[in-house]
């Protein structure tokens, strides 16, 4: 199968690593990987701080770019839920059914990461080798914006070597949000304060996530406590071998 | 549809100022997280034992949908039935029109006192003040609202107003208030107190004034859901009833209350059924009240059956599942969204009965998480409906000269453009890389400048990797 | 006010956009075996902390009597229709008919019949029909023996609006639906019992 790579724009200049990863797994599948080098931005992060208008040409953009592929995949929930959900809201606020009607055939070939390998290949055992305990943060978005289930949990369980402990109210917000962790700086801090806690109790190496955004908030405020507990994303993992 | 007089807002900052205050309390942060998590509990308990809640839920969502696209025919359905039944019915437009009506009703029983089930339509219209300044003194007859009432704070929540203060706090109200000193903070005597206290009330005040969780088109009957009996009480015992009610509240037929009756009770107390639940139509021969009126208010709410997205808002059953379930209102509590209507719904329902000009900072006081979307009973989209009002925001001050000089603004425009193009995209990418250097220490950014350092000063930022992912695939490329 | 709402109508109407939704109907009756749903029943209403028990019908009035020892009430109100055979010796029964409300305040409890029960949540509904009277006497008093046929019991909540529709008359009858109990849950949101209905409440089965 051809999969189109929708790294996102923050993956993409914050942490390629992820990229990476994604491109090395599905490889190691069995599949090929195009980059459609087109690609910038979803307009995510605009739409949903109510930047619409700006956020509109984004959308079209996207939609173009992407519409000839059979299997788009992205390591990011959120911006996977913005394609799948926010894209039909967008095209209903702007009254345009042409772009409605695109962006429905467009939305059900629109994969998160995990999802795709466990739901689209049914593939739990990826050939990981991972020997550190790790912890699991489901973020909101892949939780109850896409509803992932469990499909990053059983990528993890069948990783060779690693100890997974589960996370207590792992379904919590950890209060990133967008620029809500801007705006609220105080509230999403209270929010992280908690998330911080029942990770560092699970004494975990590392805390896995499926969206760098909410990576980069916890793990801020990892490395700003010198805590020593990393962030990496669910596909970093998934492409660690012996 | 600018309301400044409005009667919902109270001289309230800026959510983010409110909500600042209140996460550095720890006693106010030590209560609503203990209470929202024993809440959350119950919930999702009484939730899980139904194998068909999801059909509920969407049938809860139908019959709303149903309401809200006949609204007019229902209404005037409800008229007819209710006055069929004995009872008068009258439209208030605004918080104004309604407390003017029950003002004059209230003054031609010659009552210059009434007692209150717990409503909060009648608080959005500020009806004890509007009775106050006519002279008539309203008692709260709920244990929460009495507790607010006798600590002259504001509620924090729509169906526990106390709910951020802790027995031992309740206690020494009471000690003081009712004269107890030997009171314990065992809950169950403070409710004995509460019991002694209203009793001589129930049994001679002439005049009620209730909110009304449905009405029935079909029958005219209303229906009050509640716990303690205090709405008994007021259902039963006086001559004189006056029920205001939200124009959204009603249900087409009767037999939708086997619906809402399953989704309101484990929604909202997370219990099966809530101890007393009274329905009744019009005056009853020889039981209850003689003389009944209803009501019927929109103060704002035609404005929001208005708008294709922000419509759905009106489905509300005002159970609280939201509230309860909310990370933000957990750590914030109720006071900081200046409105009796707080957590998520707060947040979209009160910019839309005042306008987003004047409650502009409450569509960002969520994270997105989508809690409040999974648990409410009626299945409005909140999360959605915010965006929605957050693009309502942006675009009124878009029309303002000061967004020329707005950073945000400014940015969020420079970005769009940026993005774009592919090329104007990369170049910022590597401008990005380049410009970091002196900000960046051991692979993460602890001071940034400018926007950036909103975020760096309460955690750290990671530094811009050297090698973006598309410069790596095309070295790839190349290298193949 | 109506031509507002009539345009506010026609102006939100999502039109082509609005999602539908459909799922399986929701469950309208509950088709089990009948000694499950009554033993579901008591065992609802025991978990609002009332005490229930179980009589025949014609083992009433000594089931009343007995119980009325435990609970030490010697004055009970009663609805002006309650047939004597419930009655027992021993205590002192009043029956309303328009009873001054301090009367009613004043005496040691109430015993009624209901109209309906519902199994799945517990709950007794009283439509001032047969045995029930007015709700000012099931109110007041704080001390509330209730006698429940068995055959009156419905499995889910949907039954009982449908079932009370049929004996729906014009003009209608209030209904109170009383599930455990008065409680409230103001207190750090724990249900606690006592408020202002009764504080106590006792049920019997009639089999
Ligand atoms: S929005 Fe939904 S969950 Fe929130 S109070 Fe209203 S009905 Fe309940």
């Amino acid at each position: 199968m051809q999969v189109a790579l929708f790294i996102t724009c923050f993956n993409d200049t914050l942490f390629p690593n992820t990229g990476k990863a994604v491109v090395s797994i599905v490889e190691r599948l069995g599949h090929q990987v195009i980059f459609p080098e087109e690609q910038t931005c979803c307009g995510q992060m605009h739409f949903n701080t109510g930047y619409q208008a700006e956020a509109m040409p984004l959308i079209r953009r996207f939609v173009e770019i992407f519409s000839q592929y059979e299997a788009i995949v992205s390591p990011s929930a959120s911006c996977v839920g913005m394609v799948r959900d926010m894209y039909r809201f967008a095209a209903e606020v702007h009254h345009d059914t042409k772009l409605a009607n695109e962006v429905a055939l467009l939305a059900e070939r629109v994969y998160e990461f995990s999802e795709f390998i466990v739901n689209r290949l049914g593939i739990q055992d990826v050939g990981a080798y991972y020997p550190h305990r790790v912890t699991y943060h489901p973020t909101c978005h892949s939780l109850r914006g896409i509803k992932v289930g469990d499909a990053p949990e059983q990528l993890l369980r069948a990783v060779r070597g690693i100890d997974y402990v589960p996370l207590t109210q792992s379904n919590e917000c950890c209060g990133f949000g967008g620029t809500f962790a801007v705006k609220n700086a105080d509230t999403s801090m209270a929010m992280l304060g908690d998330k911080i806690r029942h990770i560092l109790d699970t004494r975990a190496e590392v805390c896995v996530a499926a969206d760098n955004s909410c990576l980069m908030h916890i793990g801020g405020a990892l490395h700003r406590q010198r805590s020593g507990v990393r962030i990496a994303h669910l596909a970093e993992i998934l492409a660690a071998q012996e | 549809m600018k309301k400044p007089e409005s009667v919902i807002i109270e001289l309230a900052p800026r959510f983010e100022v409110g909500a600042k205050a209140a996460v550095q309390n720890t006693q106010l942060r030590r209560n609503m997280g203990k209470a929202t998590q024993t809440i959350r509990g119950k919930r999702a308990g009484v939730v899980d034992e139904l194998a068909d809640w999801e059909s509920l839920r969407v049938a809860g969502q139908h019959i709303k949908d149903d309401v809200m696209q006949h609204l007019d025919t229902y209404l005037i359905q409800l008229e007819a039935t209710v006055t069929q039944s004995g009872g008068h019915v009258h439209w208030a437009k605004d918080a104004h029109e309604a407390n003017e009506i029950v003002t004059r009703l209230i003054k031609a029983t010659g009552s210059t006192e009434i007692i209150k089930v717990k409503s909060l339509t009648t608080d959005e219209i500020r009806l004890n003040e509007a009775l106050e300044l006519a002279g008539i003194t309203a008692i709260e007859t709920d244990l929460a609202e009495l507790i607010i009432q006798l600590a002259h704070e504001k509620s924090s929540h729509i169906l526990v107003p106390a709910i951020h203060k802790n027995r031992s706090e309740i206690r020494a109200l009471f000690q003081k208030s009712m004269n107890l000193p030997d009171l314990t903070d065992e809950p169950k005597e403070l409710a004995a107190a509460a019991r002694q206290f209203l009793r001589d009330k129930f049994m001679s005040v002439r005049v009620a004034t209730s909110g009304a969780n449905f009405a029935i088109a079909e029958t005219g009957s209303v229906c009050v859901v509640e716990s303690e009996g205090n709405g008994r009480m007021c259902l039963t015992m006086p001559e004189v009833l006056i029920t205001v009610m939200g124009i959204e509240k009603i249900l087409p037929r009767w037999q939708d209350l086997g619906v809402f009756m399953q989704l309101l009770p484990r929604s909202s107390t997370g219990e099966r059924m809530n101890p007393y639940t009274s329905i009744w139509t019009g005056v009853h021969a020889d039981d209850g009240p003689q003389e009944f009126h209803l009501v019927l208010l929109d103060n704002g709410r035609s404005d929001v059956l208005a708008d294709a997205v922000g419509r759905q808002t009106l489905h509300c059953i005002r159970c609280s599942a939201c509230i309860n379930v909310c990370p933000v209102y957990e750590r914030t509590g109720g006071h900081a969204y200046g409105s009796v209507y707080p957590g998520p719904i707060g947040a979209i329902l009160t910019p839309q009965l005042v306008g987003t000009a004047h409650a502009d900072s409450l569509p960002y006081a969520s994270s997105l998480c989508g809690a409040c979307y999974d648990v409410c009973p009626v299945r409005i989209n909140i999360p959605e409906v915010l965006v929605h009002l957050r693009g309502k925001v942006v675009a009124e001050k878009q029309t303002q000269p000061q967004s020329w000089f707005d950073g945000e603004n400014l940015g969020m425009k420079a970005m769009a453009t940026t993005f774009a193009h592919r090329t104007t995209y990369e170049l910022a990418q590597h401008a990005g890389q380049l410009a970091q250097w002196p900000f960046v220490h051991d692979g993460y950014i602890e001071n940034g400048p400018g926007p950036l350092g909103k975020w760096t000063a309460m955690r750290d930022f990671p530094a811009i990797p050297a090698q973006s992912f598309r410069d790596w695939w095309r070295e790839r490329q190349r290298d193949e | 006010m109506l031509a507002k709402i009539r345009t506010a109508i026609n102006t939100g109407d999502r039109g082509d956009f609005h999602e539908a939704h459909t799922s399986a109907p929701y469950i309208t009756n509950d088709d089990g075996n009948v000694a499950v749903r009554i033993e579901l029943f008591a065992h609802r209403v025991a978990e609002y902390k009332a005490w229930v028990g179980h009589c025949t019908a014609a083992g009433i009035a000594q089931a009343v009597a007995e119980r009325l020892v435990i609970r030490g009430k010697k004055r009970m109100v009663i609805p002006s229709d309650l047939p004597d055979s419930w009655l027992s010796p021993g205590v002192e029964y009043i029956r309303d008919s328009q009873l001054d409300r301090t009367v009613i305040a004043g005496m040691d409890g109430v015993l009624s019949g209901a109209a309906l029960g519902i199994a799945q949540t517990g709950t007794i509904v009283l439509d001032g029909g047969r045995f029930q009277g007015r709700r000012m006497i099931s109110l007041l008093p704080d001390y509330h023996l209730c006698i429940i046929r068995a055959q009156d019991i419905v499995g889910v909540v949907p039954e009982a609006f449908a079932q009370l529709a049929t004996t729906m008359q014009i003009p209608m009858q209030p209904y109170t639906f009383i599930s455990g109990p008065s409680a409230t849950s103001d207190i750090e949101l724990n249900r606690v019992e006592g408020v202002h209905g009764p504080r106590t409440l006792d049920v019997f089965i009639v089999e």
